[in-house]
């Protein structure tokens, strides 16, 4: 199968098999339909202490897209309040054991450690960017949203959501490629 | 003297807090615009684009421009002249924003440093309370998001840096910030005054109208050189690469110890979000 082109828009359905990923590339733009599921600093937090003594999970890993989002709180008539990406770095530690058990992609914001980086190449999974602070827009790709973990943190809780044509673009494909050195570089001006 | 009662003062942060979150400045849109005919680069035009609409969905939807309403700052001014009457000033600000937080649905984004638990109401608030002449009470409160407040940096340099130092530490802090703080960015400078303050005026700076120019004209020029240098970095919106990696650069610079520079720089999202009111 050919590379797509950058400038079409991709449509990703969740669960993810590697079939599904192993053609995107590095600023493909996606549009992600199915099933993701929300955690964030705490969420994490809690699934390794999980792992650790190797109990059940909230939510099944393998195939699965993790969105690293806190949305604010739905108002009457709304699935769900406001719902763009926080910075990821934050989940870096946490975040290569669960590619190991088989998480296929995270949505998030920023850059990603060396190890994280590493561990995609590893266990073929990919890195995409929503539009950080987009949240009333991205909000509108949102159809369902069930709290499954953790109702507790509040915001930081783990919810399944149905989304349907979530924008996204991918930042680390499986061959290591990293969209933020690549636009940089590409555009920085060297005095 | 004047009296002003806390029940004002709560109602007037209760509606600051939530129409903070829900109506972008229409100077931060008009700096949209005029950075989407700047920009050249086909994503960070697009991730522009969007922001212009996502400001319109939330102001039409009545839904927070960005899920991270923040740990609120507040700036008073209150006048010499005023007597606060009813209760405690500071418990007014602070049950301002509980109701704000509650009937706004407003994320709440305070907790324990440790254990992370969430004191529920995004309270406490941080207020930085200035007495000035005059019989006026101004509010203004700035809902900011962790992210970009994560990115920000004090420096304490030694005198010896200059300009050129000062100009050195913002570009590396934008440089080393790249994506995450969600560009493109404003960046606050404090320059002078000592450890703590350097930082509160970099806060400041941020508060002041995007576009407009400096009333010092060697800060303005600073501000100007500054700002070209920061969006030679290639960062561009949302960091994937582009000319416009901030809209602004505001500087405000006070005196300093004979053996300081103090640096601050506060990065400001590019959802700037700050409602004020005078009563």
């Amino acid at each position: 199968m050919k590379e797509f082109s950058s400038d079409r828009i991709i449509e990703l359905k969740t669960p993810l098999s590697i079939e599904d990923i192993i053609n995107l590339r590095s600023g493909n733009r996606i549009s992600i339909s199915g099933y993701i599921y929300t955690a964030r600093d705490t969420a994490h937090k809690r699934l390794m202490e999980l792992i650790k003594s190797d109990r059940e999970l909230p939510f099944p890993l393998k195939g699965q897209v993790i969105y690293y989002v806190g949305p604010s709180p739905a108002p009457p008539g709304r699935v769900i309040g406001s719902a763009g990406p926080t910075t990821s770095y934050r989940m870096d530690p946490y975040t290569p054991k669960l590619l190991e058990m088989g998480l296929k992609g995270m949505i998030g914001k920023g850059r990603r450690s060396d190890a994280v980086r590493e561990a995609m190449v590893r266990y073929r999974a990919i890195y995409m960017a929503a539009t950080g602070g987009a949240g009333a827009l991205i909000s509108r790709a949102v159809r369902e949203s069930t709290t499954v973990a953790y109702e507790d943190l509040g915001p930081e809780a783990v919810r399944r959501l149905k989304v349907e044509r979530f924008p996204a673009i991918v930042v680390n494909d499986i061959l290591g490629n990293d969209l933020y050195e690549k636009g940089q570089k590409q555009y920085q001006i060297l005095s | 003297m004047r009296r002003i009662s806390t029940k004002t003062v709560i109602q007037a942060v209760r509606d600051l807090a939530i129409s903070a979150n829900l109506e972008l400045g229409k100077d931060v849109i008009h700096a949209f615009e005029e950075a989407l005919e700047k920009e050249i680069s086909p994503s960070g035009k697009a991730i522009l684009a969007q922001l212009i609409d996502n400001a319109q969905i939330a102001r039409e939807e009545k839904i927070p421009i960005c899920q991270d309403t923040g740990l609120v700052t507040i700036f008073v001014d209150l006048g010499q002249e005023v007597s606060i009457v009813g209760g405690d000033f500071k418990a007014a600000l602070e049950e301002g924003i509980r109701e704000g937080y509650s009937k706004g649905f407003l994320r709440k984004s305070v907790c324990h440093p440790f254990t992370r638990k969430n004191t529920g109401d995004n309270t406490p608030l941080i207020a930085h309370i200035e007495i000035v002449p005059g019989d006026k009470l101004k509010i203004c409160v700035v809902p900011k998001g962790g992210g970009s407040e994560n990115m920000s940096r004090v420096f304490m340099l030694p005198p010896s840096a200059g300009w050129q130092g000062v100009k050195e530490h913002v570009v590396r802090t934008v440089n080393e910030a790249g994506p995450n703080p969600c560009p493109p960015t404003i960046v606050g400078v404090g320059i002078g005054g000592n450890f703590e303050q350097s930082a509160f005026l970099s806060k400041k700076a941020l508060l002041r109208p995007l576009g407009s120019r400096n009333s010092n004209p060697e800060l303005d020029q600073m501000e100007k050189e500054l700002l070209e240098e920061i969006n030679k970095t290639g960062i561009g919106p949302q960091g994937l690469g582009g000319r416009i990696t901030s809209l602004g650069a505001h500087i405000i610079m006070m005196p300093c110890h004979i053996a300081s520079l103090p640096l601050g720089i506060n990065i400001q999202c590019h959802a700037s979000r700050h409602m004020e009111v005078t009563l």
